[in-house]
C-alpha cells in the first residue's frame, strides 16, 4: 500500500449565516509525505482536517473550492458516498481520553471498523488488531484487548488509537495533535512512533499542530495558516531556514529557544 | 461483590421504612377525621361509639397504639381495614398485581417514547426535527398526568371510543387465572385475547402516567446524547465510516443513559405517585384507587399499610436503578 496525493483548492468554509471560518484554502499533500498544517488555536488548521473527513459540525459547511483525494472529488458528495470515500482516510485524535469509548472494551473499538472496511471477520480482526498492537509497542496487547479504556495510560491509549488508524491501511492519515493532550516524554515517544508507522506503511500524513518544534522533526512541507488563510507554503527546510511571510517569522519567534533563554515571547 | 451492596442496601432500608412508619402513624391521627364517624350513622348511640374505638384500638394513648402495630407489623399483620373489614396485607396483596403492571407497562411506554423522541432529536440536531421535538416535550411536560387522562377518556374513550374507560379487564369474560397478576399470567399462558383485552384497558392510563415521565427523559437523553455526539469518540466512529444512526445508537446511547438512568429513578417514584390519581380516574382496581378509598374513609390501618407499600416500592426502584449503573459505567464496577 501506498499513500494517495490530496489536492485541496481554493476551500471555503462558513459557519450558516455567520462568519467564514477558511478562506480559499489550497494544499498538496503527495502520496507518502507527511505534510504539516501549522497555526495558532483558531487559525481553522483542525477545520481543514474535519472538512477532509466529512465530520464538520452542525452548522458549518464548505462554502467553495475543491478537495481532490485518491482521484475522486469529495465535495458535493452525498453521506453515504462520502463514508465510501472515506475508507481511505483515517484519523489520529487530539485526546486520547475522549476519543476512546468508555463503555466499550478496546477490542471492540479497534476491530468495529475493520469489519466494516475490511469485511474482516470477528476473529480476523481480532488477530489484526493484536497485530497492529504488536506493531505500536504496547505492553501486553492481549491484555490490553480486553480493557476498558479507563484502565489504560493515555500513552497507551494514543498507542491503541494510533494503531486503530493504520489497521485498514488508509492512503492518508490526519493526525489532529495527537501529542497535545500527552506529557512531554511521552510526547516524543509518539511521534517516533507515528513517524516509523508512516514509513513502514507509506501512508501520506497531514500533521496538524501549533507545535513548530514538532513540525521540524517530522514533516516533509509546511503550510502556515493565519485567520483562515495560507500565508506560507514551502519544503521544511526551506521554510524553517528562512521564513518568508511575516507571520511565520512571528510563530517563530514566539518559539521558546533552550539556547537563548530569557527571549521575549511575542 | 453485588449480593452485599443488595443487602447493605435493603438494612439502610429497614430505618427509612421505621421513619416512614412513625411519621404515617402520627400524621393520620393528627390530621381531622374520624374513622368511627365514617362508618356509623349520624346521632348513633355513644356507647355504640365507644365499643368501636375499643374494637379498633383507638381508645389507647397514641405511643400504645403504635407499639401494638408495630408489633403486629413485624410479623406481616397490618391489622384490619376499618371500611373494608378485611386484613389490610391480604388486601393489598390483592391489588398490588395490578399497580405494578400498570407502573411497569408506563414506564416502559415512558422509555420507548422518550428514547425515541431524543434519538429522533439528537439525528436531526440543529433542523427542524429536534425544534419539533423540543416543542412536543415542552407541552407534554407543561399538562399534569391526571389531565391527559381525562382528555384521553373524552378523546379516546367518548368521542372515538377506541379503548375501555375504566376496569381492568373485561368483567363478562371469566378470568380463570391464578395469580393476580393477569397481565402477565394470560400471557404466558397463551391466552393473547385476555391479555389484549387487558392491554387495551391499561393503554389509556398508562400513557396518561407515562407522558410526562417520557417527555422528561427525552429532554434529559436529548441533552446528554448532544454532549456524548461531541465526544471525540463519536467523531472518530464517524470517520471510520459508521453513519449517524449507528453512532447515535451504538455508540453514545449507553453513556447518555446514565445520567438519565438516575433522573429516571426519582422521576418513577413519581410516575407510582400519579397512580392514586390515575387509578381513580379509570376505575382501576390498584393500590392507588385503594389508597383514595382509604383516605376518604379515614380507614387508619389501611393508609399506613398502603403508604409503607409505596415506600418499599421506592426503595425497591431506587435500588434497582443503582444497580443499573454498575451495568452501564464500567468504570463503577471495579470501584
Amino acid at each position: 500500500m501506498s499513500g494517495a496525493a490530496l489536492d485541496i483548492t481554493n476551500l471555503s468554509v462558513a459557519i450558516r449565516r455567520g462568519p467564514t471560518l477558511l478562506h480559499g484554502v489550497s494544499l498538496h499533500v503527495a502520496p507518502g509525505e507527511v505534510h504539516g498544517l501549522v497555526g495558532m488555536s483558531g487559525a481553522g488548521k483542525s477545520m481543514v482536517g474535519r472538512c477532509l473527513l466529512g465530520i464538520l459540525p452542525a452548522r458549518v459547511g464548505i462554502t467553495g473550492g475543491s478537495i481532490r483525494f485518491a482521484g475522486q472529488e469529495l465535495v458535493g458528495l452525498n453521506e453515504r458516498d462520502r463514508r465510501r470515500a472515506g475508507a481511505q482516510l483515517a484519523l489520529i485524535p487530539q485526546d486520547p481520553l475522549s476519543a476512546l469509548n468508555p463503555s466499550r472494551r478496546i477490542v471492540s473499538q479497534m476491530t468495529d471498523v475493520m469489519r466494516l472496511r475490511l469485511g474482516l471477520t470477528q476473529s480476523e480482526a481480532t488477530a489484526r488488531a493484536l497485530a497492529m498492537l504488536h506493531e505500536v509497542h504496547i505492553r501486553d496487547p492481549e491484555g490490553v484487548l480486553h480493557r476498558y479504556p479507563h484502565e489504560l495510560s493515555g500513552g497507551m491509549r494514543q498507542r491503541v488509537l494510533i494503531a486503530t488508524a493504520f489497521a485498514c491501511e488508509p492512503k492518508l492519515i490526519v493526525a489532529d495533535e495527537p501529542t497535545t493532550a500527552l506529557d512531554v516524554t511521552v510526547q516524543k515517544q509518539i511521534l517516533r512512533l507515528i513517524r516509523d508507522l508512516q514509513r513502514s506503511h507509506q501512508t501520506s500524513l497531514l500533521f496538524v499542530t501549533h507545535d513548530l518544534g514538532v513540525v521540524a522533526k517530522i514533516c516533509n512541507s509546511v503550510t502556515v495558516l493565519n485567520a483562515g488563510r495560507v500565508v506560507e507554503q514551502a519544503p521544511v527546510a526551506e521554510m524553517f531556514a528562512a521564513p518568508k511571510d511575516p507571520y511565520t517569522q512571528a510563530l517563530f519567534a514566539a518559539t521558546p529557544r533552550y539556547d537563548q533563554p530569557g527571549g521575549v515571547v511575542a | 461483590m453485588i449480593f452485599r451492596r443488595i443487602l447493605l442496601r435493603l438494612l439502610q432500608a429497614i430505618p427509612t421504612l421505621a421513619g416512614v412508619a412513625i411519621l404515617v402513624f402520627v400524621l393520620v391521627r393528627v390530621v381531622p377525621g374520624d374513622p368511627v364517624a365514617m362508618m356509623i350513622p349520624p346521632g348513633a348511640d355513644a356507647d355504640v361509639v365507644a365499643r368501636l374505638y375499643a374494637q379498633y384500638g383507638l381508645d389507647k394513648p397514641i405511643l400504645t397504639q403504635f407499639g401494638l402495630w408495630a408489633a403486629a407489623a413485624a410479623h406481616g399483620d397490618f391489622g384490619m381495614s376499618i371500611s373494608l373489614r378485611q386484613g389490610v396485607t391480604g388486601l393489598i396483596f390483592s391489588r398490588l398485581p395490578a399497580t405494578l403492571e400498570l407502573v411497569a407497562f408506563a414506564a416502559t411506554v415512558a422509555v420507548v417514547l422518550g428514547g425515541a423522541l431524543a434519538v429522533f432529536g439528537i439525528r436531526h440536531a440543529g433542523r427542524f426535527g429536534e425544534g419539533a421535538v423540543d416543542a412536543v416535550t415542552g407541552f407534554v411536560l407543561s399538562v399534569p398526568d391526571f389531565l391527559w387522562g381525562l382528555a384521553f377518556i373524552v378523546a379516546f374513550g367518548v368521542l372515538v371510543p377506541l379503548f375501555p374507560i375504566s376496569g381492568r379487564n373485561d368483567p363478562s369474560q371469566a378470568l380463570g387465572l391464578a395469580s393476580d397478576f393477569i397481565l402477565t399470567e394470560s400471557f404466558f399462558r397463551l391466552r393473547w385475547g385476555v391479555t389484549a383485552d387487558i392491554l387495551a384497558h391499561m393503554t389509556m392510563p398508562a400513557i396518561a402516567l407515562a407522558l410526562p415521565l417520557g417527555a422528561m427523559i427525552a429532554r434529559v437523553l436529548k441533552s446528554s446524547l448532544a454532549e456524548q455526539m461531541a465526544q471525540d469518540y463519536a467523531l472518530l466512529s464517524r470517520v471510520k465510516g459508521f453513519s449517524r444512526w449507528h453512532v447515535i445508537v451504538a455508540e453514545a446511547l449507553r453513556n447518555a443513559a446514565i445520567p438519565t438512568v438516575s433522573l429516571t429513578g426519582v422521576q418513577l417514584t413519581f410516575l407510582v405517585g400519579g397512580t392514586v390519581l390515575i387509578e381513580k380516574i379509570f376505575s382501576y382496581p390498584g393500590i392507588g384507587s385503594l389508597a383514595i378509598d382509604a383516605v376518604v374513609n379515614r380507614d387508619l390501618p389501611l393508609i399506613q399499610g398502603l403508604i409503607l407499600t409505596f415506600a418499599v416500592l421506592f426503595i425497591l426502584i431506587n435500588l434497582l436503578l443503582d444497580l443499573s449503573y454498575a451495568m452501564l459505567d464500567p468504570r463503577l464496577r471495579h470501584a
